[in-house]
C-alpha cells in the first residue's frame, strides 16, 4: 500500500488528471446536464429536469454523508434524516429571519447554515447513540428518530406541525447579486455546495479520524488496544456526518422552500441507506450512483407505476444476498478480469444471461404492474398499458404469460447462471494464480 | 376508579397481544442476533390471510390456518434467504428483513388495496361480556385475553418440559457446543423463526380485528415491538413478558391521564401561561405524548442498561 501511494506521488502532472478525471468529469456532467434538456422553443430550462437534478445533486450528499457512517465506520442508522431534517428547519427559519429583520446574511451561504444545524444535532443525538454500536446503536437511531419525527407534529414553533415551514428563498442577499428566482439559479449554487461537500467528504477518509473510523468499524477490539477510544470515534464521525447531512438538508429547504416533517421522518433514512447500500458502501462514489438510481426510480418511474417502491425493494433485496458490495462491487469485481485483458471472454456469459433475465425481468413487471391495475389503479379508473402495449388486463392469456414469463425465466436464469459461475471463477481462479488478486 | 380498571383491563390485553408478537422476535433476536424487521410484517399478513380465510371458511378455521400459513412463510424466509447472507455479516441480515419488510407491504397493498379492509370481529364473540360502572367490557377482549394466556403457557411449557424445548435452550446459548452433541442446529433455527412467525400471525388474527387491518400495520406496531424486545432484554421470554404488559398498562393509562408537566407546576404553585418561556413544551399533555414513551424508553434502555430488565447479555 505504501509503496503504491508513494509511487503515485512521483508521477508528474498529468496522472493528477487521470486520478482524480472523475471529479471533473461529474462536474462538467452536473454543469452540461440542464442544457440537455433545454426547451429551445419556450427559452427555459425544464422544471422537472432541474429539479430531479437538484434533487440528485442533495440526495448525493445526504447518502455520502449516509456512508461516512454505514460504509466508513461500520454504524447502521435507522434515523440519519433526522439531521438531514434538522438542517433544512435551521435554513427555513434563517431565510425567514433574513426576511423579517433584514440582516445581509447571504443566501449562498444557506447550505452551510444547515450544516451548523445538522452538526448540532449531531452533537446532541449523536452523544446518546454513539454510545453504542452495531444492532444497539440501529435501535438508538430509530429511536431518535421516531422520537423527532412524533415531537415534529406536536410542537409548533420551530417544526410547524403538519404543514411544516413554509419559506421563500428569494431575499436579495445574495453576494454575486441573483435573485433566486429561477430553479436554474438555485441548481448551480446546490452543483457548487455539493462539490464543496463531496470533496470534504472525500478528503475527510484520509483524516486519521476517517482511517481510524476504518479500523473501528473493521476490529473494534484491537482499535481500544492501540489506545484510542471507539466511542469517541464514534461521536466524532456522526457529528461530521450529521454536519453534511444538514448541508444536504439545507439544500432541499433552497429546492422546495417548505420544510414539513418528512424530511425527519423514517422514510427519508431509508432512501439514504437503500441509496447508499445499492450504490455500494464500500468504495467513496458508491452512494452518488446509488442517490441517482434511487431518485431516478422515485421521480421517473413513479410516474409510471405506483409500485416504483416494491421494484426498489426487490432490487434491494437482490442486491444484499448476490451483490453486497453494491453496484460499485459489481464493477469493481471486473477490475481483476479487465487487467488480464479477459474481459471479451465474458460476453457470451452475460449475453446468454440477458436473455432470460430480461424475460424474467418483463414477465415480473407485467405480473406486478397486472395485480396493481386490478386492485388500485382500476378503482381510479386508468387504463392499463404497459410499454406502449395495452392488453385487456382481465383477459387469461396475459396473466399466463406474465406468469409463465416470469417463473420460466427465473428457471432459465437460474441454469444460465451456473454456466456464468463456472466461467467467472474460472477467470478469478486465473487472475490468483497470476497474482492479480489475493 | 371506573377508569382505572377499564384502562388496566385495556392496557393489559394490549399487553398480552404485543407479548404475542414480542415473544417470537425475541426468541429469534437472542438465537440469531438479528433483529427481523419482517416480523411485524408476519403479523400484519396474519391479520390479511385471516381477512380472506374467514370470507371463506369462517373465523374459527382461520384461527388456525392463518398462523399456520405465517409460519411456512416464515420457515421459508429462513432457509431460502437469511440462512443465504448469513455468511455476509448481521448487518447483511438486517437489511435482508428490512428489504423484505418493504417488499411485505407493498405485496400487500397490491393484492388488498391501498384502504383498510373491513375484518370484523366474528358475531359469535361480538357481545358485551360484563358491565363495569356502566362501561361495557367487550367478550372478544376476554377472548384476546384467554389465547394469549394459553399461548403463554404453552410456549412456557414448550421451552421448559419437553425435549426439544430444551434443545433451543441450548441452541439460544452454545449453537456450537449443541451442533457438537449432534443437534441440526440450523433446523432448530428454522423450526424457531417459523414458529415466531406463526406467533406473529395469530397475533394478527387476534389483533387485525380488535384494531385495524390496514397496509401501515405493520410499520405502526414494528417499532413498538422493538422496544418491548429490548427493554425486556435478550434471551428472556419471562422479561419479555414483563416488558409487553407494562409497555401496555403505558401507553393505555397514558392515554387517559390528561395531565402536562404545567399541571404538576402549578401543584407546587407555578402558574404556566402562554408567556412563559418554554411553555409550549411545558403544557403538551401526556396523551399526546403516549406515543413517544416507548422511543424515550428504549433510547434510554439502550444507553443506561443496554441488557434490558432481565437479559442476559448486551444487545
Amino acid at each position: 500500500m505504501s509503496t503504491q501511494t508513494s509511487s503515485a506521488a512521483a508521477m508528474s502532472a498529468p496522472s493528477f488528471l487521470r486520478r482524480h478525471g472523475l471529479w471533473f468529469f461529474m462536474l462538467a456532467l452536473m454543469l452540461v446536464l440542464p442544457w440537455v434538456f433545454y426547451d429551445h422553443e419556450k427559452g427555459r430550462h425544464s422544471g422537472f429536469a432541474i429539479t430531479l437534478l437538484s434533487e440528485m445533486a442533495l440526495m448525493s450528499i445526504f447518502a455520502l454523508s449516509y456512508n461516512m457512517l454505514m460504509g466508513q465506520a461500520g454504524l447502521l442508522s435507522f434515523g440519519h434524516a433526522v439531521l438531514f431534517g434538522v438542517g433544512a428547519y435551521f435554513v427555513a427559519h434563517t431565510l425567514n429571519f433574513i426576511r423579517a429583520s433584514g440582516l445581509p446574511i447571504p443566501v449562498e451561504l444557506m447550505p452551510l447554515v444547515g450544516g451548523i444545524g445538522g452538526l448540532v444535532c449531531g452533537v446532541l443525538t449523536g452523544y446518546v447513540a454513539t454510545k453504542q454500536r452495531a444492532t444497539a446503536f440501529a435501535m438508538i437511531t430509530m429511536g431518535i428518530g421516531e422520537l423527532l419525527t412524533a415531537a415534529a407534529l406536536m410542537f409548533m414553533t420551530f417544526f410547524g406541525g403538519e404543514g411544516g415551514i413554509t419559506t421563500d428563498r428569494v431575499v436579495d442577499t445574495s453576494i454575486f447579486g441573483i435573485p433566486y428566482t429561477r430553479p436554474i439559479q438555485v441548481y448551480y449554487l446546490i452543483v457548487a455546495w455539493a462539490m464543496i461537500a463531496a470533496l470534504l467528504m472525500f478528503l475527510q477518509t484520509q483524516t486519521p479520524l476517517g482511517r481510524m473510523a476504518n479500523a473501528s468499524r473493521d476490529n473494534y477490539e484491537r482499535t481500544q488496544f492501540v489506545g484510542y477510544d471507539p466511542k469517541v470515534i464514534r461521536y466524532w464521525q456522526f457529528i461530521l456526518a450529521g454536519f453534511f447531512a444538514g448541508i444536504a438538508g439545507g439544500m432541499y429547504c433552497l429546492v422546495y422552500e417548505i420544510v414539513t416533517f418528512d424530511t425527519l421522518a423514517a422514510v427519508k433514512s431509508a432512501n439514504a441507506l437503500l441509496a447508499t447500500y445499492i450504490g455500494g458502501a464500500v468504495g467513496f462514489f458508491g452512494p452518488i450512483m446509488g442517490a441517482v438510481l434511487v431518485v431516478g426510480m422515485q421521480s421517473g418511474v413513479s410516474l409510471h407505476t405506483s409500485a416504483w417502491l416494491l421494484y426498489l425493494g426487490v432490487v434491494f433485496i437482490a442486491m444484499v444476498i448476490y451483490a453486497p458490495g453494491g453496484l460499485l462491487g459489481l464493477f469493481a469485481n471486473h477490475i481483476p478480469i479487465a487487467r488480464m485483458g479477459r474481459l471479451g471472454e465474458l460476453v457470451v456469459p452475460y449475453a446468454r444471461i440477458l436473455v432470460p433475465g430480461l424475460m424474467m425481468t418483463l414477465g415480473f413487471v407485467l405480473f406486478v404492474e397486472l395485480t396493481t391495475h386490478q386492485t388500485i389503479n382500476a378503482a381510479q379508473g386508468k387504463k392499463f398499458s404497459l410499454l406502449g402495449f395495452a392488453p385487456d388486463p382481465g383477459g387469461t392469456m396475459v396473466w399466463l404469460s406474465a406468469i409463465v414469463a416470469m417463473i420460466g425465466g427465473a428457471l432459465w436464469v437460474r441454469h444460465e447462471g451456473r454456466f456464468f459461475m463456472a466461467k467467472w471463477n474460472a477467470l478469478i481462479e486465473d487472475a490468483k494464480a497470476r497474482g492479480i488478486v489475493a | 376508579m371506573e377508569v382505572f380498571v377499564v384502562s388496566l383491563l385495556n392496557g393489559l390485553v394490549y399487553g398480552m397481544l404485543l407479548f404475542m408478537l414480542a415473544s417470537g422476535l425475541t426468541l429469534i433476536f437472542s438465537m440469531m442476533g438479528v433483529l427481523n424487521f419482517a416480523h411485524a410484517s408476519a403479523y400484519m399478513v396474519g391479520a390479511y390471510f385471516a381477512y380472506t380465510l374467514s370470507l371463506y371458511v369462517g373465523f374459527w378455521v382461520a384461527l388456525i390456518v392463518a398462523p399456520i400459513l405465517c409460519g411456512l412463510l416464515g420457515a421459508a424466509i429462513e432457509m431460502w434467504g437469511l440462512r443465504r447472507v448469513h455468511k455476509n455479516g448481521h448487518i447483511a441480515e438486517l437489511l435482508f428483513t428490512f428489504g423484505l419488510a418493504l417488499i411485505i407491504e407493498k405485496v400487500v397493498q397490491m393484492t388488498w388495496g391501498l384502504i383498510a379492509v373491513p375484518y370484523r370481529i366474528p358475531s359469535g364473540l361480538d357481545f358485551p361480556l360484563f358491565d363495569l360502572w356502566g362501561t361495557q367490557f367487550p367478550a372478544y377482549r376476554a377472548f384476546m385475553l384467554l389465547i394469549s394466556a394459553l399461548m403463554f403457557l404453552s410456549i412456557w411449557l414448550g421451552l421448559t418440559r419437553t425435549r426439544i424445548g430444551l434443545v433451543i435452550q441450548a441452541a439460544l446459548t452454545h449453537p456450537d457446543m449443541a451442533g457438537a452433541l449432534g443437534h441440526n442446529v440450523p433446523r432448530v433455527f428454522t423450526m424457531v423463526f417459523a414458529a415466531g412467525t406463526a406467533l406473529a400471525g395469530l397475533a394478527g388474527v387476534i389483533g387485525g380485528n380488535y384494531r385495524v387491518t390496514e397496509p401501515g400495520m405493520a410499520f405502526s406496531m414494528g417499532p413498538i415491538v422493538f422496544v418491548v424486545v429490548v427493554f425486556g432484554g435478550l434471551g428472556s421470554l419471562t422479561g419479555c413478558f414483563i416488558a409487553s404488559i407494562l409497555m401496555g398498562l403505558i401507553q393505555t393509562f397514558a392515554v387517559v391521564l390528561d395531565y402536562s408537566l404545567a399541571d404538576l407546576l402549578e401543584v407546587f404553585g407555578f402558574v404556566v401561561t402562554k408567556a412563559t418561556p418554554g411553555s409550549e413544551f411545558l403544557m403538551v399533555t401526556l396523551p399526546r405524548i403516549a406515543a413517544l414513551l416507548p422511543f424515550i424508553l428504549l433510547v434510554l434502555i439502550l444507553v443506561l442498561r443496554p441488557r434490558g430488565l432481565l437479559g442476559t447479555r448486551d444487545t
